[in-house]
């Protein structure tokens, strides 16, 4: 057995590990650093796949951004597990059936090809330069609608995100700046005349 | 020998693992969440493997743009979540039926 494929079984294994663990834990938190692990593994066959800009995103993006946001509501929200998990075992045949099907014909499908069992070992394109900036002169020219396209996607997940989540409570006190800035004597401070009273005759009675 | 097909069979194994758990945690919408993060993985698995088989950058490309859908997508998804639970104090599937769908 050669390392490739020693390490390729050892992180398909963790790999496919950690993905049931997910779907079987009983705690979200659990199953939200289940879901870490799986990502880091999944990034460590990546690399075996010589996709290191993509191995390294997944990581910076997905273990570092998406799922400290799952943790983080996961945390937050109160849930109560117990009600959740009642009848959970009720669809096990369905599921076991269904993703049963599902991977017997992907598997007849991949399986059938003589032209996927082809050794992976040597890249296609045997160049000096690294995949990130491969990638980069891609990405900045032939893709670059696309590019300019998913930018604006990010924008208007962050403004949904943000207006979906923003709530102005009812009794908080704010001052307005701009009232503030725009206020002059005439707003602030009025002068009355009043006829002037006798105080001692107050006084009296 | 690792081939192609090792990548591809790993692919669908984690997607059909991630269907189990949509039917299995179906009250649950964080854990459907995490399977649906699960399956885009397994998608982009797919994709890099033939990208690499292929020789062609194109597929590392399209990972890059559906790395970038589903951030967008979690982020909006649990913005929903963190409003559901301001509103009804659950998250309970059961409970969403609002609409009477």
């Amino acid at each position: 057995m050669t390392f490739e494929s020693f390490s390729f079984y050892l992180f398909s294994t963790i790999l496919v590990g950690s993905a049931l663990s997910v779907i079987f834990s009983r705690n979200p938190v659990h199953a939200a650093l289940s879901l870490v692990l799986a990502f880091f593994t999944a990034a460590a066959i990546w690399l075996m796949l010589e996709a290191e800009f993509l191995a390294i995103s997944l990581i910076l993006v997905y273990v570092g951004a998406v799922m400290v946001l799952f943790l983080f509501v996961v945390m937050m929200l109160d849930i109560n597990i117990n009600r959740m998990r009642e009848g959970y075992w009720n669809y096990l045949l369905p599921a076991i059936v269904v993703s049963g099907i599902f991977l017997a014909e992907l598997i007849v499908l991949i399986s059938g090809r003589m032209v996927f069992e082809k050794p992976l070992e040597i890249s296609a394109q045997i160049t000096n330069e690294g995949n990130t900036l491969q990638l980069g002169r891609l990405l900045y020219t032939e893709y670059l609608y696309a590019f300019e396209l998913a930018a604006v996607i990010l924008l208007v997940a962050i403004v949904a995100a943000i207006a979906l989540t923003l709530r102005r409570r009812k009794d908080m006190k704010v001052v307005s700046s701009s009232d503030q800035s725009s206020a002059n004597r005439a707003s602030r401070l009025k002068i009355v005349s009043m006829p002037v009273e006798n105080g001692r005759e107050r006084e009296e009675s | 020998m690792i081939t192609l097909s090792h990548y591809l069979v790993l692919g669908a194994i984690l997607f059909s693992v991630s269907i189990a758990g949509i039917f299995l945690n179906r009250k649950n919408i964080i854990i459907i969440l995490m399977s649906i993060e699960l399956m885009l993985l397994a998608v982009n698995m797919n994709f890099i493997a033939f990208s690499h088989y292929l020789g062609d950058l194109s597929g590392q490309i399209f990972v890059f743009f559906i790395l970038t859908v589903a951030a967008a997508e979690a982020a909006i998804g649990l913005a929903i979540l963190v409003v559901l639970f301001r509103n009804l104090k659950t998250i309970n599937v059961d409970d969403v039926g609002g609409l009477r769908g």
